[in-house]
């Protein structure tokens, strides 16, 4: 778990493969960006590699930044248990463009895919089964997607005249309410230090020192 | 399916000797289907064709409610995915938290999170262990094994005041320190009671020769399939892959503990039963040792802006109050970026994926459950084998639906 050994190996990726855009270490986990349309081939290369060997696909998900162009974070988790090392395969991925499904390099990707087509609508081309997963049969909309209410547009309820569970358009009897916490007053962790507090019990994040030439310029 | 699809032509080429396939459900309601599985089979007379487990029916919206939530407030979401073995599930979730604030958990603390790790998966495994032996026909494994639980069982109870939902791994710490006199009691179980009954469900299973018979090359999976399938925990450690995350990448105190990862040679349904059983002793072996080395002193960080101030200080102190009062409502806030933190849950690796943005709430929580690549593999393990044997498939396994619909 040397973060030295994890550095060589960043550099042997970048080195060997074209589809990295990108290599960084966020709070020492190696993060690779890739290009979308190249994303199979580099799984294959980590997978195949003899120095990299991660031979298994741990995760795969997707993150939702609706105000960015390419719309989905595609993240791809990787775990070589010969180097004990984990990586994570980005790739921005635009809202209906197909990405290749990654089910031929690791049988586990199938229903890992399928969930994310099921929660995210993000397609994979050459996927033999892409049905929804988790959610209901018959179920429209990608729930995790982020313009996706949280209570959904549809609840069912069994019907007694019916005898049958019936589907009608959510109704709230009371509104969905999502407070914002974040005013009015300054977030706690993110505060400044007062002058004359320098020696008060520090909180160990999101503290900044009392600086002078800050409260001059403003 | 579409092979037998057009049935007219298939009668015009061979008129007696084609037999379409049963297609047949198994579950939702089928006790062996350990929860709400609907395992849709094709069936060959009595040799299965093909496997599609149909999953979802526990389908919380997990994830999503969690985007909604303060940290404090997802924490309990993660005792309801695998409600068997929850605590491991909060600690993922505190460690991915932790990780992002960049804080460390007193040493007291970390303790406390093995020995009830520990204690987790030996209830894990004693569920596991006996229900697998009732859907192979043993009924005895289960009483006996049952009542060693609610014993377990009752050491949650008395750390945190539920029985199932612990709500007790915070990140920063656990939320209340032992009671007095849980650590004896714990040691007493661990030194008396709980060794006996495991003895006894060996002399009950390991040799049974109906036990045998059910489990031995059943579901076999050799450590390539394993890898390729995303296996991990017992799944992967009975096809021969000594991978332990205690050991290769030790988290809390696991480096400074003395344990042995047991490991399967033949990958079939009997070897990951004997994982299992070996689990338990070593899992023993750790709770002991946690509690011998135990340390004093506080069990949550020294940091109000994280953790909540003692009740006692709130009376006296506007500070505690105004602490305790934005950290119940607006939460603390995380600094944003990304991280991936992973446990050795007793059903395998369970991560927890945290993208923060910044603000109070996660802005992303994907949760990696084992379970689910497991279920996934169904289909390939099964093939082949009679009806009778998926039931011995899935009870090794050791799938739980909370998890995997999550």
């Amino acid at each position: 778990m040397s973060s030295e050994a994890l550095k060589d190996l960043a550099e042997h990726i970048k080195e060997k493969s074209s589809a990295v855009l990108a290599c960084r270490f966020e709070r020492d986990e190696l993060v690779l960006e890739a290009k979308p349309d190249k994303i199979i081939s580099l799984l294959r290369f980590l997978k195949d590699d003899r120095e990299a060997n991660f031979q298994l696909l741990i995760d795969m998900t997707a993150v939702d930044y609706p105000a960015r162009p390419a719309r989905f974070d595609l993240v791809y988790n990787l775990l070589s248990l010969q180097q004990n090392q984990r990586v994570r395969v980005v790739c921005a991925v635009a809202e209906g463009a197909p990405v290749d499904s990654a089910i031929d390099v690791f049988s586990a990707a199938g229903w890992l895919e399928r969930e994310i087509w099921d929660m995210f609508g993000i397609v994979f081309a050459g996927h033999p089964d892409l049905r929804r997963i988790l959610t209901d049969y018959g179920f429209q909309g990608h729930p995790l997607q982020k313009d996706f209410p949280l209570t959904g547009y549809v609840e069912l309820r069994y019907d007694e005249a019916l005898r049958r569970v019936v589907y009608e358009p959510v109704q709230l009897t009371q509104d969905f309410r999502r407070f914002d916490f974040m005013s009015p007053w300054d977030a706690m962790t993110d505060m400044q230090q007062l002058p004359g507090d320098e020696k008060a019990v520090k909180p160990s994040v999101g503290w900044r020192p009392y600086d002078r030439k800050e409260e001059k310029a403003s | 399916m579409s092979k037998y699809e057009d049935f007219s032509a298939m009668a015009d080429i061979a008129d007696e000797t084609q037999i379409r396939p049963y297609t047949m459900n198994f579950g939702p309601q089928h006790p062996a289907a350990h929860g709400v599985l609907r395992l849709v089979m094709e069936m060959e007379g009595e040799v299965v064709e093909r496997a599609d487990p149909h999953i979802g029916l526990l389908h919380r919206g997990t994830e999503k409610l969690i985007e909604y939530k303060t940290y404090t407030q997802a924490v309990p979401y993660f005792d309801r995915l695998d409600y068997v073995s929850p605590m491991n599930q909060e600690h993922a979730f505190a460690l991915a938290t932790e990780n992002l604030l960049g804080i460390t958990v007193p040493d007291r603390a970390q303790y406390i999170r093995v020995l009830f790790s520990e204690l987790t998966r030996i209830l894990n495994h004693l569920l596991n262990i006996t229900t697998f032996a009732l859907d192979v026909g043993a009924i005895t494994p289960a009483l006996w094994g049952f009542e060693e639980r609610e014993k377990g069982m009752e050491f949650y109870d008395r750390v945190c005041g539920a029985r199932l939902h612990a709500n007790y791994f915070r990140p920063g710490g656990v939320r209340y320190d032992m009671p007095a006199g849980l650590a004896e009691d714990m040691y007493e179980w661990a030194e008396t009671s709980i060794l006996p009954v495991i003895d006894d469900l060996d002399s009950l299973l390991t040799e049974n020769r109906i036990f045998k018979q059910r489990t031995v090359d059943i579901g076999t999976v050799t450590a390539d399939e394993a890898m390729d399938w995303g296996f991990s925990g017992p799944m992967l450690r009975g096809s021969g892959l000594a991978w332990d995350l205690r050991k290769s990448q030790p988290y809390e105190i696991y480096d400074k503990l003395d344990f042995d990862v047991p490991v399967g040679k033949t990958g079939d349904c009997y070897a990951r039963y004997l994982v299992r059983m070996e689990e338990m002793r070593q899992s023993v072996r750790l709770m002991k040792q946690c509690l011998d080395k135990m340390p004093s002193g506080r069990v949550m960080v020294d940091d109000y802006k994280i953790a909540p101030p003692p009740r006692a200080e709130m009376k006296g102190s506007m500070e505690a109050l105004i602490h305790h009062f934005k950290l119940y409502t607006e939460g603390y806030h995380v600094p944003a970026g990304e991280t991936y933190a992973a446990v050795e849950a007793p059903k395998g690796e369970f991560g927890v994926f945290l993208v923060s943005d910044g603000s109070n709430k996660p802005y992303r929580c994907r949760i990696r459950a084992p379970g689910f690549c497991h279920l996934q593999a169904m289909d390939f393990m099964s093939k082949g084998h009679m009806l009778a044997d998926a039931v011995s498939i899935i009870g090794s396994m050791d799938i739980v639906f909370g998890e995997i619909d999550r």
